[in-house]
C-alpha cells in the first residue's frame, strides 16, 4: 500500500463518500476515460473495501496508482491515480 | 350524478398522455435498466431522458436529480440524508412547524436515534415563515432547515429566496418540500437558492409511487435505502420505470403549461372564494390572502366538523377535504391550522379545495349549492354553534 503524507493537487475529484459499492470502480473508470495522459483523478471515499480494490484495479487496467492518505478532518480516504494511456 | 372534483392534492387522475407514454414500460420495455443486454441499456437512456425533463421543470443538471418512491421519501432523503452526512458540523436541523409529516417526522427521527436537537419554528398568522426568525434560530451546530414551498394545508407560499438566503449565508443546507407548488407556481432551484427540493409525481399529475429529489452538485447524501448502485448509489432499488417515464411526461407537460395554468386556477379559485365567503356566515378564510398556490382555497367553518362536511358534500358528488391527506384520518386537530392560531374549535371545520385545469365553472356552482345548506346542516346539530348564537353571535 503507497501512503501519501498530504492530499496531492488532482484535475478531477470523484467524490463518493456515502455512496455504495461498486461506486468507487464504475464512476473512477468513466472520469478517467476524458482525462489526458498525465492528469491526476482523486478519488474520495470512506469504503474500506476501495484501499484494496483501487490499487488492483489500477494494475489490471494499466493505470498508475500514486497513492493514498487519509483525511481525518473529512473522514474518508483520499486515493490518486494519474492516467496512463 | 355529475361529480365537482376539488381533492387533487390527495389524488389527481394521471393524464392520458402520461399514461399513453408510460404503457410500453409495463409490456415490450420491461428491461430491467442495470442490465447489461440491449434491453436493459436502451431504458437506462429512457431514464437519463426522464431525469433530464425533471431537471428542466427545476432549472437544475439531469445529474442533480434523484427518482424515489414517493415526494415523502424524498423528503427522508433529504432530511435524514443531508443531515446525516454532514455530522461533523453539528446535530441540529431546523424545520417549520407545518411541514409535511414526512418532514416533520423525519426531523423527530433524527432527535431520537441520532441525538440531534430539532426547533420546529412557528409561523405567523398566515403560515408565513419570519426569515429573521430563522436566522436567530440557526446555531453553529445547525447543519440543515427545511421549509417547504408552499403548504398543502393553507396554500401560503413561503419567500424561500430570503430563507434560503439565510442558509446560505451561515452556511446551512437549505432544503425545500416543493410537492404541493409544483405545476403551480414556477420553480428554478437557481432562484429559490435551495440545495435540496422535492418532487411528487401525482401533484403533477404524473402517477402514484414516484417522486424524485434534486440535491446540489456535490451534495453528500447518506442512502436512506440501502440496495445497489441504482441513482449512482444514492438510492438503492430497481427503478420504477413506468412510473418515472410518467414523472418525465408529467414534469415536460407542467413546463410548457404553467404560464396559463397558473392564471386560470387563480381566477377559479379567486371566484370559489368570494362565492362561498359570500354564501356562508361565520367563515375563515385561512393561510395568506395573496401569497398563496392559484389552485388552493381552504376554510374553516366553526360549529361543524370537517369529516362530517366532507362527507355530506361527497354525497352531492362535492369532493374536497379536511386539509392533509395524510392526515384526514387522524380525527385529530390539525397541527398547521393550531400553528397559524386557530382554536380547536374552529380548526376542526376545516375544508380544503384544490384545484386543477380540470375544474370548470360549472364545478363552482356545484360548491355554491350544496356547501351552504350542508354548513347550516351541521352547525344546527353543534351545540358550540347554539352556545355562540346564544352568545349573539352572528346568525345562521
Amino acid at each position: 500500500m503507497k501512503f501519501l503524507e498530504q492530499a496531492c493537487p488532482a484535475d478531477v475529484t470523484a467524490d463518493l463518500v456515502y455512496r455504495v459499492c461498486p461506486m468507487h470502480l464504475l464512476e473512477p473508470a468513466e472520469l478517467l476515460k476524458d482525462l489526458k495522459p498525465g492528469q491526476v483523478l482523486e478519488i474520495l471515499t470512506d469504503y474500506d473495501g476501495a484501499l484494496e480494490d483501487i490499487p488492483a484495479w489500477c494494475a489490471k487496467h494499466g493505470q498508475e496508482f500514486m497513492g493514498l492518505c487519509e483525511d481525518d478532518c473529512d473522514h474518508c480516504y483520499r486515493l490518486y491515480i494519474r492516467k496512463v494511456a | 350524478m355529475s361529480i365537482a372534483y376539488f381533492d387533487h392534492a390527495a389524488a389527481t387522475p394521471v393524464r392520458p398522455e402520461v399514461l399513453e407514454e408510460m404503457l410500453p414500460y409495463f409490456r415490450e420495455r420491461f428491461g430491467n435498466p442495470s442490465a447489461v443486454y440491449d434491453l436493459g441499456s436502451g431504458i437506462k437512456e429512457v431514464l437519463e431522458e426522464q431525469r433530464a425533463k425533471v431537471a428542466r421543470l427545476l432549472g437544475a443538471r439531469p445529474q442533480e436529480i434523484i427518482f424515489t418512491s414517493s415526494g415523502a421519501e424524498a423528503n427522508n432523503l433529504a432530511v435524514k440524508g443531508a443531515a446525516l452526512a454532514h455530522l461533523k458540523k453539528g446535530r441540529h436541523v431546523i424545520v417549520s412547524g407545518i411541514e409535511h409529516h414526512s418532514v416533520l417526522n423525519a426531523a423527530r427521527y433524527l432527535e431520537k436515534f441520532h441525538d440531534f436537537e430539532a426547533t420546529f419554528l412557528p409561523v405567523d398568522r398566515f403560515g408565513q415563515v419570519d426569515p429573521e426568525r430563522l436566522r436567530q434560530a440557526l446555531t453553529p451546530a445547525t447543519v440543515l432547515v427545511s421549509i417547504q414551498v408552499a403548504s398543502n394545508e393553507i396554500g401560503t407560499i413561503q419567500n424561500i429566496p430570503a430563507l434560503a438566503a439565510v442558509c446560505r449565508e451561515a452556511g446551512v443546507l437549505f432544503h425545500t418540500d416543493a410537492v404541493a407548488a409544483a405545476g403551480q407556481i414556477p420553480l428554478n432551484v437557481e432562484e429559490l437558492g435551495v440545495d435540496l427540493l422535492t418532487l411528487s409525481g401525482p401533484a403533477l399529475g404524473g402517477p402514484k409511487g414516484v417522486g424524485a429529489l434534486y440535491f446540489r452538485k456535490r451534495l453528500r447524501l447518506v442512502p436512506q435505502i440501502h440496495g445497489g448502485i441504482q441513482e449512482d448509489g444514492r438510492r438503492g432499488g430497481t427503478e420504477n420505470v413506468p412510473g418515472i417515464v410518467g414523472l418525465g411526461k408529467a414534469a415536460e407537460l407542467a413546463a410548457t403549461e404553467l404560464a396559463d395554468k397558473g392564471p386560470y386556477l387563480a381566477s377559479l379559485r379567486d371566484r370559489l372564494v368570494e362565492g362561498v365567503l359570500k354564501a356562508v356566515p361565520e367563515v375563515i378564510y385561512t393561510g395568506h390572502p395573496k401569497r398563496r398556490l392559484p389552485g388552493h382555497a381552504s376554510f374553516c367553518f366553526e360549529g361543524v366538523e370537517g369529516e362530517a362536511l366532507v362527507f355530506l358534500l361527497s354525497r352531492q358528488g362535492v369532493y374536497a377535504n379536511t386539509g392533509s391527506a395524510c392526515a384526514s384520518k387522524a380525527l385529530k386537530v390539525s397541527p398547521v391550522l393550531c400553528a397559524i392560531g386557530l382554536s380547536p374549535a374552529v380548526a376542526q371545520g376545516s375544508l380544503v379545495f384544490t384545484l386543477e385545469r380540470s375544474n370548470t365553472a360549472a364545478d363552482l356552482e356545484a360548491v355554491f349549492t350544496h356547501l351552504p345548506p350542508a354548513v347550516a346542516r351541521l352547525r344546527s346539530f353543534s351545540p358550540v354553534w347554539h352556545k355562540k348564537m346564544a352568545a349573539g353571535g352572528a346568525g345562521p
